[in-house]
């Protein structure tokens, strides 16, 4: 793992903290950007964590792109030593799997995949080994994720799961991206889920959807009236399958104010979950499911 | 000075300059594509600069005035007409209730900004007026503006009738347009023939060019040194691990057709990067149209740097000829 550091014209530094996407890589980039934060820097416009890398942008005429460029290599030798922990929140969210919408989608864009006579479950399922979709599905939601990014468009969170490198699921991109994707699909994309936060384009692979709104741009939706985003970089995920019946009565009742996702207060330590990945996260969604 | 819209044109929006801040969450800073010719505007009817005003691209919409006030167009070439009489561009036009601004076909750039005096004064969504489409945010409703809305204006500023941006400061593309690339972020991905190449080949921009970004074809497609597939970076050689994508920066998917991003990008996602477009040559990018000539030049920070501060003497130069 080796940190480069490269300028993005005048006002930005990207910082890739790994080529490839591992826990460590992302801690890393979220401890800098946390400290960076914390520093309040005069000039400093944007702090952007992704999956294994970071993004600042700058005003150059405030301060200059070398001085700038220094203090985040501070901030990296400070990071090294400090401990992997961070205070964060897990997050229930209820998907249902094999839904019509994202059918009806991916039957539209079929002439786009890989493999045009299943679907996008039955696609991953086989690719990664697995007899069934069924299969497939409970890998998917038994093991909690980590919120490793925040963006795309307006507060899509890029998932990773809590599983060791080779219990990763990986599904590549649609050929070639759809030109839709119903709202609140649950999707998939080399080593990363997502929701897609609002209807658009997508070349992730559609598995699911969820009834709980991550981003209302009126502030109306009651867990949503303090800030239109849900998702913040370091949240930690656990999907739960639900029916068409549980989907509709949560649907029903985000209208009305009266549902609102189950949350708890976690804190999550890399080296112990390191140490023991299952017996870490069995915790986690101890935790929840005592709030 | 508030308007009515007849015709809203192809595709309308109020900008103002911006919302920073939200690009970690994925919401864009936005804002006018071309920064110099929204000041100019806001200056010529006597608003703060950074106040919200409609940007027009392709086609102009028809507006009535609901009051007396002034309103200036600048940007892009295209006749202006009053009440079908042509008025002059980068200048304050004296207007009264019922007259009614309408455009012809453009003749040069791609994007015109129509300040009126006091300003747009839709609701503010994160500080900002600008309109993220995708968001539903700022503007109008979170659209673009509509045949029959009515749009709120400001209290009045002191605009002078009259007042004109000297022909010196005013500022669009020529052609082939010349767009300054400061190499870098994912650069060493590619062969060096194939980094010489980005620079030397003439290369066009394609339709798909919008608010998010510009794609631009024509140019030789780019050969990849080999590099062991990163985890989680997908299996295309122009794959990455999904990261952050700064304002400005070309992306190159498949290594065909470079896109760089603008006002409206996404924040991050799983393509290679060459480079970024340095920030003084921004607002050109707003002026191109499809089909238009551009090469990319390669730049030094130094370089950019020295753009930068130039450009922002131009516009203290605008600040001092229209005080």
């Amino acid at each position: 793992m080796k940190t480069r550091y490269s300028f993005g014209g005048d006002e930005h530094i990207f910082v890739e903290v790994d080529e490839e996407m591992s826990l460590d890589a992302f801690f890393k980039a979220i401890s800098i950007t946390t400290a960076l934060r914390e520093k309040n820097l005069a000039g400093v416009a944007e702090i952007c964590p992704a999956n294994a890398s970071f993004q600042v942008k700058y005003d150059p005429d405030v301060i200059a792109p070398d001085k700038m460029l220094e203090e985040l290599k501070a901030l990296e030798s400070r990071a090294e030593s400090a401990a992997k922990t961070i205070t964060t929140r897990i997050v229930e969210v209820p998907v249902y799997f094999q839904d019509p919408w994202t059918h009806e989608t991916l039957m539209r864009f079929r002439e786009r995949h890989q493999d045009p006579s299943g679907s996008d479950l039955d696609y991953a399922a086989r690719i990664n080994g697995y007899d069934s979709a069924e299969a497939f599905v409970e890998a998917f939601h038994s093991q909690p994720w980590f919120v490793s990014m925040v963006g795309f468009v307006a507060g899509l969170p890029f998932m990773y799961q809590l599983v060791e490198r080779e219990k990763q699921l990986q599904v590549p991109k649609y050929l070639r991206p759809r030109t839709d994707t119903p709202k609140q699909t649950v999707g998939y994309g080399g080593c990363f889920s997502c929701i897609y936060s609002v209807r658009g384009a997508g070349g992730y692979q559609m598995f699911g959807i969820t009834p709980m709104p991550i981003f209302d741009p009126t502030e109306t939706i009651s867990y949503l009236s303090d800030f239109m985003v849900f998702f913040n970089p370091g949240d930690i995920v656990k999907f739960t399958p639900i029916g068409r019946e549980e989907h509709d009565r949560i649907e029903a009742d985000v209208k009305t104010g009266a549902w609102r996702p189950r949350i708890a207060e976690v804190s999550f330590d890399l080296a112990a979950w390191t140490a023991d990945p299952a017996g870490t996260n069995a915790k986690l969604m101890e935790a929840l499911d005592a709030a | 000075m508030p308007l009515k819209v007849l015709k809203p044109g192809l595709l309308t929006t109020v900008q103002d300059l911006g919302r920073p801040g939200y690009f970690h969450l994925g919401i864009p800073m936005g804002g006018a594509m071309d920064r110099l010719s929204l000041r100019a505007a806001n200056l010529l009817v006597g608003n703060p600069e950074d106040a919200a005003a409609l940007e027009a691209v392709f086609l102009g919409p028809e507006l009535e005035f609901l009051s007396d006030g002034l309103v200036a167009v600048t940007g892009a070439d295209l006749p202006i007409l009053l009440d079908g009489e042509e008025q002059p561009g980068w200048t304050a036009i004296p207007v009264k209730a019922g007259q009614v601004l309408s455009f012809g076909y453009l003749r040069s750039g791609a994007r015109i900004v129509i300040a009126v005096s006091g300003g747009i004064a839709t609701e503010a969504a994160l500080g900002s007026r600008s309109t993220y489409a995708i968001g539903a945010l700022g503007g109008v409703d979170g659209r673009a503006i509509a045949a029959g809305d009515v749009i709120p204006t400001g209290e009045p500023g002191a605009g002078k009738p009259g007042a004109t941006v000297p022909e010196a400061l005013r500022r669009g593309p020529g052609s082939p347009a010349e767009l300054r690339v400061l190499p870098g972020l994912f650069w060493h991905w590619i062969t060096p023939d194939a980094q010489k190449h980005f620079f030397a080949d003439e290369w066009k921009v394609a339709p798909e060019a919008d608010r998010m970004g510009y794609r631009f074809k024509g140019g030789r497609p780019m050969e990849f040194e080999p590099r062991e597939r990163p985890f989680g970076a997908g299996s295309d050689p122009s794959n990455i691990v999904d990261g952050c994508y700064p304002y400005g920066s070309v992306q190159v998917p498949g290594g065909t057709e470079p896109i760089v991003l603008h006002r409206d990008a996404v924040s991050g996602g799983g393509y290679f990067m060459v480079g970024t477009v340095i920030s003084a040559d921004m607002d050109l990018i707003g002026q191109l149209q499809p089909h238009m000539p551009v090469r990319f030049v390669e730049a030094t920070m130094d370089g950019a740097l020295a753009a930068r501060a130039e450009r922002k003497a131009v516009v203290a130069r605008i600040r001092e000829a229209l005080a």
